[in-house]
């Protein structure tokens, strides 16, 4: 298949053979489940469940808000601890609304989930529908609804559906281990989405660094002509969708808009096996994989996590710290999140627990920008990461959105590369949350005169009501004064 | 004599309807500035900046008797947009350290005797008499109305508390600085 090139990227060493060869592993259940409603882009869920309940595997114990949400199901049959606040698997330390599930050791599946015999004879609203009771969104680590996306039909002629197997991020390796054992499920679901959105082509693109991986795609292809498996050369941030978009096509997706913008939609292959299941067998989704690595663990390992288990439950199935990690990293080291707490529960987007020791996270004091232009020419996007940097550390954001900050999308090459050890995507992740910051504060200005404007035309209203009430009164009351006086 | 007061007399008529024509056509309506200043404001009249409302602010604004981080419910944003209209450089560090407030009613102490919900500019408080009011805080824009006039006190000003959806990371030169 003809690749094409795509500007800048990076090469980090990818440290995948410390999980890559680790089959697949069950997590034993953990004392206690902490579930949050907020798992996905959107809406969070609305509790379905009171305290005490005793739910079975896969039941709803939280339901969608709103079209641009997802539910939550109970990842084991247990009994409802309690809904509060607990500490969210994110980066500011907040907490969420969460559902406290103890676990009664029987793992019991709700009676009556079963699959549908043929999914391919199901309207694409069906298999949307299906997909979005299943609580399934983008497990690559985005979370946006899957239902929402498989519903891009509507708006856009689509014509491909890409499954992105690049999983460029060095040391994961979770979606290379579910295509190494799970491919025909992947390509399954992969077919009914393809179902689902109406497309025939179907690209399934993974880096060299897992042939194991293609060539499992590929033999479970092998029978259906419209579906290729794309060798992609190693280099991040291959699966950043637009990027590998370009790569596979050579059409690049315009600026702020989406790849459906020129006819293609992405899923992760997680997605597409938790469709398979959702589908096949009715099951929501209740568990993903998560890799567990880092030089400071001591046995990296693939798990199965059920939703909502502890990080730290997970450190101790993988034989605890081999030393002090310098850094707990969700996800990838390139674009993951540092983890406040170890407390904090596995959510559907958390694809790896890292725990980085200090030589590898090669953390520097910063000094002043030599203007070498590295971060230039590492850059995907084609900005330039040292003047959007100087301009967002000046205070000047209009500044930064001019050189294209907007385009930016995070992938951390630039901080990568820097000789200086300047934190320039951090720059950029600010300035993103500061401009996001003042485009509420001007929708709640609006919001804010249209309510005045509405009380003020209310008020005036009711003078004037009253003053007619009151002159119909005095005329009421003339009236028959006029009359007895005649 | 007579001739000296006909000429002036009909110069001051002509004089006179001229201006007079000058005021009806050449009239200027205000400064534009005001109105420009005016559409930047969030226009609650909160009087939280200390004029009667927003209106006297933008006079004030365009006249350089108030900074441009005249309005406090308006935040950085506003203080921005109006240093940006009138040409002046504005000091943000001051703006940034009042966080914003929004009212919260405890349900315990509330009478339902509906002062607040009367005077809040934004209707963002809901009730009736003698039931339990309470708060609309994506619609409270903290101006401290309802918190003055509460007879029980049961109205307190609480800091807006970041959300996984409004959090986002601090400014790197400030933290390493």
């Amino acid at each position: 298949m003809k690749l094409f090139k795509i500007r800048g990227g990076v090469h980090p060493e990818d440290r995948k053979h410390l999980a890559a060869n680790q089959a697949i592993e069950d997590l034993p259940l953990a004392p206690l489940l902490h579930v949050p409603l907020q798992q996905h882009i959107g809406n969070p869920a609305t509790p379905a469940v009171r305290r005490g309940q005793r739910v079975a595997k896969g039941e709803l114990i939280g339901a969608a808000q709103g079209p641009m949400s997802a539910p939550v199901h109970a990842p084991t049959s247990g009994r409802i601890m309690g809904i509060g606040s607990f500490p969210a698997h994110h980066a500011s330390g907040l907490s969420v609304r969460t559902i406290t599930l103890q676990p009664d050791g029987e793992d019991r599946w709700l009676e009556g989930l079963e699959g549908v015999p043929d999914p391919f004879a199901l309207t694409p609203e069906d298999v949307a529908a299906r997909v979005a009771a299943a609580g399934i969104v983008g497990m690559g680590g985005a979370t946006f609804p899957s239902a929402v996306k498989l519903n891009l039909r509507t708006k856009y002629s689509l014509h491909t559906l890409v499954i992105n197997g690049a999983e460029c991020e060095p040391y994961l390796t979770c979606d290379d281990r579910l295509m190494r054992e799970h491919a025909a499920g992947v390509l399954d679901g992969a077919r009914i989405m393809a179902h689902a959105l109406g497309v025939s082509r179907i690209i399934i693109g993974i880096e060299n660094n897992k042939p194991q991986a293609q060539d499992a795609m590929t033999g479970v292809a092998a029978p259906y002509p419209e579906i290729r498996v794309a060798h992609l050369p190693m280099r991040f941030p291959m699966g950043s969708e637009k990027h590998l978009v370009q790569t596979l096509t050579g059409l690049e997706t315009p600026a702020r808009g989406l790849t459906a913008d020129i006819g293609i939609v992405v899923h992760n292959p997680a997605t597409a096996f938790a469709v398979h299941q959702a589908l096949r067998q009715g099951r929501p989704l209740v568990a993903r994989l998560v890799t567990v690595s880092g030089a400071a663990i001591n046995r990296p390992r693939n798990l199965r996590v059920p939703l909502g288990t502890p990080v730290q439950h997970l450190i101790d199935h993988c034989g605890g710290f081999r030393e002090d990690p310098a850094k707990l990293v969700s996800g990838g080291p390139m674009m993951g999140q540092p983890l406040p707490s170890t407390r904090v529960p596995i959510v559907k987007g958390s694809n790896g627990v890292l725990a980085l020791t200090a030589t590898e996270i090669n953390a520097g004091p910063s000094s002043p920008c030599i203007r070498c232009g590295s971060c230039v020419d590492a850059c995907p996007c084609g900005l330039l990461p040292l003047n959007m940097a100087a301009h967002a550390r000046a205070g000047d954001l209009e500044g930064t959105v001019r050189l294209g900050l907007m385009d930016c999308i995070g992938c951390g090459s630039c901080s990568f590369v820097c000789p200086s050890h300047i934190p320039l995507v951090q720059f950029f992740n600010y300035a993103k949350g500061e401009m996001a910051a003042r485009g509420r504060a001007k929708q709640k200005q609006t919001e804010t005169r249209r309510l005045v404007e509405g009380r003020a035309e209310r008020m005036e209203a009711i003078q004037r009501a009253k003053r007619e009430a009151m002159a119909a009164r005095k005329r009421d009351t003339a009236k028959p004064a006029a009359a007895a006086e005649a | 004599m007579l001739a000296a007061i006909g000429s002036l007399s009909v110069l001051g008529l002509i004089l006179g309807a001229v201006l007079g024509l000058a005021s009806r056509y050449l009239r200027v309506e205000g400064n534009p500035l005001t109105a420009q200043a005016l559409a930047l404001l969030p226009g609650s009249q909160c009087g939280q900046c200390g004029f009667v409302g927003c209106g006297q602010a933008a006079e004030a604004l365009t006249a350089g008797t108030a900074p441009p981080t005249v309005c406090p419910p308006g935040g950085r944003a506003v203080a921005e947009a109006l240093a940006s209209l009138l040409g002046k450089t504005v000091d943000l560090a001051g703006v940034a350290e009042k966080a914003p407030t929004v009212a919260h009613i405890n349900e315990n102490l509330c009478v339902g005797c509906t002062k607040c919900f009367k005077r809040c500019p934004t209707d963002a408080i809901m009730g009736a008499n003698n039931m339990i009011h309470s708060v609309f805080a994506d619609a409270c824009i903290g101006c401290e109305k309802c918190f003055e006039v509460c007879p029980t006190e049961c109205i307190e000003m609480r800091p807006i508390a970041a959300t996984l959806q409004t959090w986002f990371w601090p400014n790197p030169a400030t933290v390493t600085a």
